[in-house]
């Protein structure tokens, strides 16, 4: 934080009060005065609240919470039935959140490099076609957007004309219904070989990497490493008597598609629209970055012998990141906070089942003190990464 | 500005750390409302036929009517009136805080909301229940044939409560497509995304009004929840709740005695049946123990007309709802409407 | 091999001829932006069928096979879009459930708002000292103008809705946020501890929550916390929320100007011998707001965008307007796509005007800085 070292410190040009006159007793005065007033005000709001409540014959606690939650709830990545406890739901709640943002997240930085690698393409359509998109979807509202995808999603076929693509997998206005893994006792071996496979090939690529940076020579180390990602489970999974099965998917008598793994169009609907209205504003950041870099970098890149898209992923893209990076950042707190407009379309996010919890139970205080924990944890922890990695490629003066 | 930073944290921390000596101070809502001239009066969003704008902006509806008879009641002027639009959300923290005097937004009458939250339901003004609605074709008679269905329901009522129960009970089971609003909830059934759609049954009887192949689509018959609609009032002042409870009778009682809005004027002025001239002010001093003007009935009767004027004029058979009269006619009609005498 | 001695020489000088057609005029614009190679050939091909499949059918459908008349949406018969209620909403889409009698008092807010902004917004326009002064005073006449009271009728602040909600919630909330946000960007900057670490924990607080959980506060909490029978009108807390959620990304936008000043300002200000606030007000935050205008312009069109929110917690906004017309009994069903399109339009005017003019501020000002 630059404050610290700012000189813009009082002075002393006040001769209006002695104490003001000296910096030390100006500086702990003001703030005292500051302090007090915002304990006077804290202790009024409280006392408010207390006398409100009391008025009211309302109690505050958190017990609501083991009650039972007697809601039905769409998308839970955690088995939950009605007669689970608040808790429970809101916890539901929460880990949708992060599934929605992390998917947001994970698909409007591939929308938005995409669309700001495409706004420099030589195709003038292409680039006045981007633009226009960017540009609507910058300037409308996020929530008519989601609005918008859900009752597109609704177009689709309905259940009684659901699409079958391939054998196992369904797609209607319901969602798109696939085979989910069933893991059977001994999966646990297929998984640590996954995470094995994984871990060996970011290795294989990391030793690649540095050997051709050594020797110059290249090794077809991709296609060792996707080797080792997907044969070593396989080869585990054949191994110890094939653990792992998929429960399919079938339309009960409704036509309704009940096992499986289904995602929601309400879900499909917010991450669309999370994901493009995101997009929109990140491809901006890509392009800047992008343009920032100087365009002799591109000609001595030429100059080197590098193609085009080496140029870009050796040359542009290091350099253009650093001035990417710090408003991707804050473009991936904001998207976790719009995840909160998942409320419009029904999607059971955090905010969405805590509002049916102050519906239910009327404890409002604490479901909305809960959303602010939660929220502020998950920004901060965004927020302190930010400001670190701000103040590290902040250009230091003198 | 600092002092917002910390309503969220303060609150809860505040509350457990501040030893304040609070007084109870129960203000009189009516003397509140006389002083501000105007009463203030929760309604919903919009909700056919219950509350909702014409094209002139003026909010209108059953729920509507019932705030205009307590204004014409209190302060003599069925339009001194401000409407507070309130989502399910927003509706009891309201009433609570005092920001309205009294809740009319199709609010069930439920134990917890009665006790624990802190109100007084001063009556019903419309026996609802849940039901269902789907279409012909899904080949479903009766709404326990329902097992496996997809049901579209709207989050934050006691519907979405009632349906847990049901399947609960009947032991079926079913995917719920929470939506957040009515006519989202009407477009999410009628593109399919739902088979059947589960609200107050004069919701699915407003909902079907609107469907150009209403003829596809039927009601079960179950209805599997008591929904008593009624408005509601702060615990704690028994004098607004008695007004509230008997602008309410007056506008029972008055279909029941055959005052309407044409005639009650007349009627007013003393008739052959001491109860209208008990109620209407000829007689007795009825007005004075509401602490209310000697006319507050006949106001209440005029500004909509009495209960079944009101009834025919915003959901009944010649509306766009369409809702018969079934379980809120007159208890001598059938129904179950029923008012304590004016003795 | 042998090599055979050059005997050609050019001895006149040619007579200049046009490059090829294919390179220059519109056949060679498009040769070199959408035909150059094989890969450009086929984005331009795939560009053009997906232009064709989208905008046809949309013309269609929102023009020519539109309906345009009648009182109910029973009376828009066609496939195509029902305008019918434009006539008869447009009024509530504008200015919600504002005293009709009394609209006038809406259009002349938002046209006095073209000359208060102008000294702000543009340089060189002639007697901008003057206007400055109105700058200032324009607060004030808004409020007067909108809510009433002396000699003008007064209107309820729960009245206020459509466009014109949208516009009072977005343009008080970023215009209270300005001073507010300044204040917090000083203290943020400052170095008394008390000070530094109160202004960091309310900015991180309220950047950390999504506004719909504020707008829950205001519209549930807040007349809990504040004693019985003073709670204001939803509009006012929403505003007062609005604009404490608008002053934490201002104060950020503001610390980024603060930054953004060398640091020989500040000294050669202490060298001065000039105190805090007079360096701050002399010298440093003048250079500040002006490098921070564009971030100021972007958190309005943020901000503005976000007052849809308002209809989450039962205000009538524009898309508040637009739901309840859309659940209205004679017109459910028929206005759905309409009444959304009609009000993207409104903030796409609004908030892509407000884009363009920031992204030529931002033009302008990198010119002078170099």
């Amino acid at each position: 934080m630059a404050s610290t070292n700012s000189p813009a410190g009082p002075a002393t040009g006040f001769n209006i009060w002695r104490l003001w006159t000296d910096e030390r007793h100006r500086g702990i005065l003001s703030q005292a005065i500051v302090v007090i007033l915002v304990a006077l005000a804290l202790v009024w709001v409280a006392d408010n609240t207390r006398t409100n409540l009391d008025n009211r014959g309302l109690d505050i606690g958190f017990d609501f919470l083991a009650d039972p939650a007697g809601i039905g709830i769409g998308v839970s990545l955690i088995e939950y039935r009605s007669t689970d406890t608040w808790l429970r739901a809101m916890t539901v709640g929460l880990l949708n959140t992060v599934l929605v943002s992390a998917l947001g997240i994970v698909a409007a930085t591939a929308i938005g490099f995409a669309a700001g690698i495409m706004r420099l393409l030589p195709n003038w359509l292409i680039r006045t076609i981007i633009a226009t998109w960017v540009e609507f979807t910058r300037n409308v509202p996020l929530l008519l957007q989601i609005i918008f995808w859900w009752t597109l999603l609704l177009s689709l076929p309905t259940v009684r004309e659901t699409l079958r693509i391939g054998d196992s997998i369904f797609l209607n206005n319901s969602g798109i219904t696939g085979p989910s893994p069933v893991f059977e006792p001994g999966a646990s071996a297929v998984l640590i070989a996954l995470a094995a496979g994984v871990a060996a090939a970011w290795a294989v690529l990391n030793w690649a990497r540095k050997r051709q940076a050594a020797t110059g020579e290249r090794l077809p180390a991709g296609w060792i490493a996707l080797g080792l990602i997907v044969l070593l489970p396989l080869a585990v999974y054949f191994a110890s008597g094939e653990p792992i099965s998929w429960d399919t998917p079938t339309a009960n008598r409704f036509g309704r598609l009940r096992g499986g793994l289904t995602v929601t169009p309400e879900l499909v609907a917010l991450w669309f629209a999370l994901s493009t209205y995101t997009g929109a504003f990140i491809s901006e950041i890509v392009r800047a970055g992008i343009l920032s870099v100087s365009k002799g970098q591109t000609e001595a890149a030429g100059s080197l012998g590098l193609k085009g898209w080496q140029t870009t992923r050796l040359i542009i893209m290091p350099q253009a990141l650093r001035v990417i990076i710090p408003p991707l950042t804050s473009q991936f707190l904001n998207l976790t906070k719009n995840s909160s407009l998942a409320l419009a379309v029904g999607f059971q996010d955090f905010v969405g089942i805590g509002s049916q919890a102050q519906n239910q139970t009327g404890q409002a205080i604490e479901i909305v003190f809960s959303w602010m924990v939660v929220y502020v944890s998950l920004s901060l922890l965004t927020s302190a990464f930010m400001n670190w990695y701000n103040a590290r490629i902040a250009l230091v003066e003198r | 500005m600092k002092i917002k930073s910390f309503t969220g944290m303060a609150a809860v921390a505040g509350i457990l750390a501040v030893a304040g000596m609070a007084v109870p101070a129960h203000a009189a809502t009516l003397d509140d409302v006389k002083s501000a001239g105007v009463i203030k009066c929760g309604i919903n969003t919009g909700l056919a036929g219950f509350a909702f704008t014409g094209d002139d902006g003026k909010w209108t509806g059953f729920d509507v009517a019932y705030c205009r008879a307590m204004a014409a009641a209190v302060l003599g002027d069925p339009d001194k009136v401000k409407y507070v639009n309130l989502t399910g959300a927003n509706r009891f923290p309201a009433l609570q805080s005092g920001e309205i005097d009294v809740l009319s937004r199709n609010t069930t009458w439920t134990f917890s909301r009665d006790v624990d939250l802190g109100f007084t339901f001063v009556g019903v003004n419309y026996y609802d229940g849940q039901g269902f609605i789907g279409r012909k074709s899904l080949g479903v008679k009766s709404a326990k044939e329902l097992d496996g269905a997809s049901v579209c329901i709207q989050t934050g009522t006691t519907t979405e409560k009632n349906l847990a129960d049901f399947f609960r009970v009947n032991n079926i089971s079913y995917e719920a497509v929470p939506i957040e609003t009515n006519s989202e909830a009407r477009t999410a059934y009628q593109a399919e995304r739902c088979d059947v759609y589960t609200t107050d049954a004069s919701g699915l009887a407003a909902t079907k009004s609107t469907f150009e192949d209403a003829e596809k689509h039927m009601v079960f018959p179950e209805i599997v929840s008591k929904e008593p609609l009624g408005p509601l009032v702060r615990q704690g002042d028994d004098q607004w709740a008695d007004i509230a409870r008997w602008v309410l009778n007056a506008l029972i009682s008055a279909e029941e005695l055959g005052v309407t809005q044409a005639n009650v004027e007349e009627l007013a002025k003393g008739s052959k049946n001491p109860e209208i001239n008990r109620m209407l002010g000829s007689e007795g001093s009825y007005a004075k123990m509401l602490g209310l003007e000697k006319n507050w009935a006949v106001n209440a009767i005029k500004a909509d007309g009495n209960y079944a004027e009101i009834f025919e004029k915003f959901v009944g058979p010649k509306t766009p709802l369409g809702l018969e009269r079934g379980l809120n006619a007159l208890y001598k009609d059938g129904g179950i409407l029923y008012s304590p005498p004016f003795r | 091999m042998s090599m055979q001695p050059f005997h050609r020489a050019q001895k006149d000088m040619l007579a200049e001829r046009p490059p090829p057609a294919t390179t220059t005029g519109t056949l060679g614009w498009l040769r070199e932006n959408l035909f150059s190679n094989w890969f450009n050939t086929g984005l331009t091909l795939l560009a053009l069928y997906l232009l064709w499949t989208i905008i046809p059918p949309f013309i269609d459908w929102a023009f020519i096979h539109a309906d345009a008349s009648g009182s109910t949406g029973r009376e828009c018969t066609t496939e195509g879009a029902c305008w019918a209620w434009l006539d008869q909403r447009i009024d509530q889409f504008l200015y919600g459930f504002y005293t009709a009698s009394e609209y006038w008092r809406v259009n002349l807010t938002v046209i006095l708002l073209i000359p208060a902004l102008l000294p702000l917004l543009f340089d060189g326009i002639p007697c901008a000292r003057q206007l400055r002064y109105f700058s200032l005073a324009y607060p004030v006449i808004a409020v007067f103008l909108l809510v009433g009271g002396i000699g003008l009728e007064a209107v309820p602040t729960s009245s206020f809705g459509g466009f014109m909600l949208n516009l009072a919630v977005g343009l008080s909330g970023i215009v209270l946020s300005l001073p507010v946000g300044i204040l917090l960007a000083l203290g943020r900057r400052s170095n008394l501890p008390a000070v530094r670490i109160l202004c960091v924990m309310f900015i991180e607080l309220v950047r950390g929550v999504p506004l719909i959980t504020l707008l829950f506060t205001a519209a549930i909490l807040l007349p809990m916390f504040l004693p019985e029978n003073w709670s204001p009108d939803l509009v006012i807390r929403v505003i007062v929320v609005v604009t404490a959620f608008a002053s934490a990304y201002m104060a950020e936008v503001i610390r980024g100007g603060l930054q953004a000043i060398p640091k020989g300002q500040y000294e050669a200000a202490q060298a001065m011998g000039l105190g805090y606030w007079q360096s701050m007000r002399l010298i440093i935050l003048p250079q500040a707001l002006k490098i921070s205008i564009p971030g100021i312009v972007n958190t309005f069109i943020g901000l503005f965008k976000d007052t849809t929110l308002v209809f989450l917690i039962g205000l009538f906004d524009i898309l508040g307007i637009a739901r309840s017309l859309q659940q209205n009994q004679d017109w459910i069903g028929k206005v759905d796509a309409e009444g959304f399109l009609f009000t993207s339009l409104f903030f796409f005017i609004v908030c892509f005007s407000m884009s363009r003019y920031s992204l030529n501020l931002e033009k302008r000002l990198d010119t002078t800085n170099r």
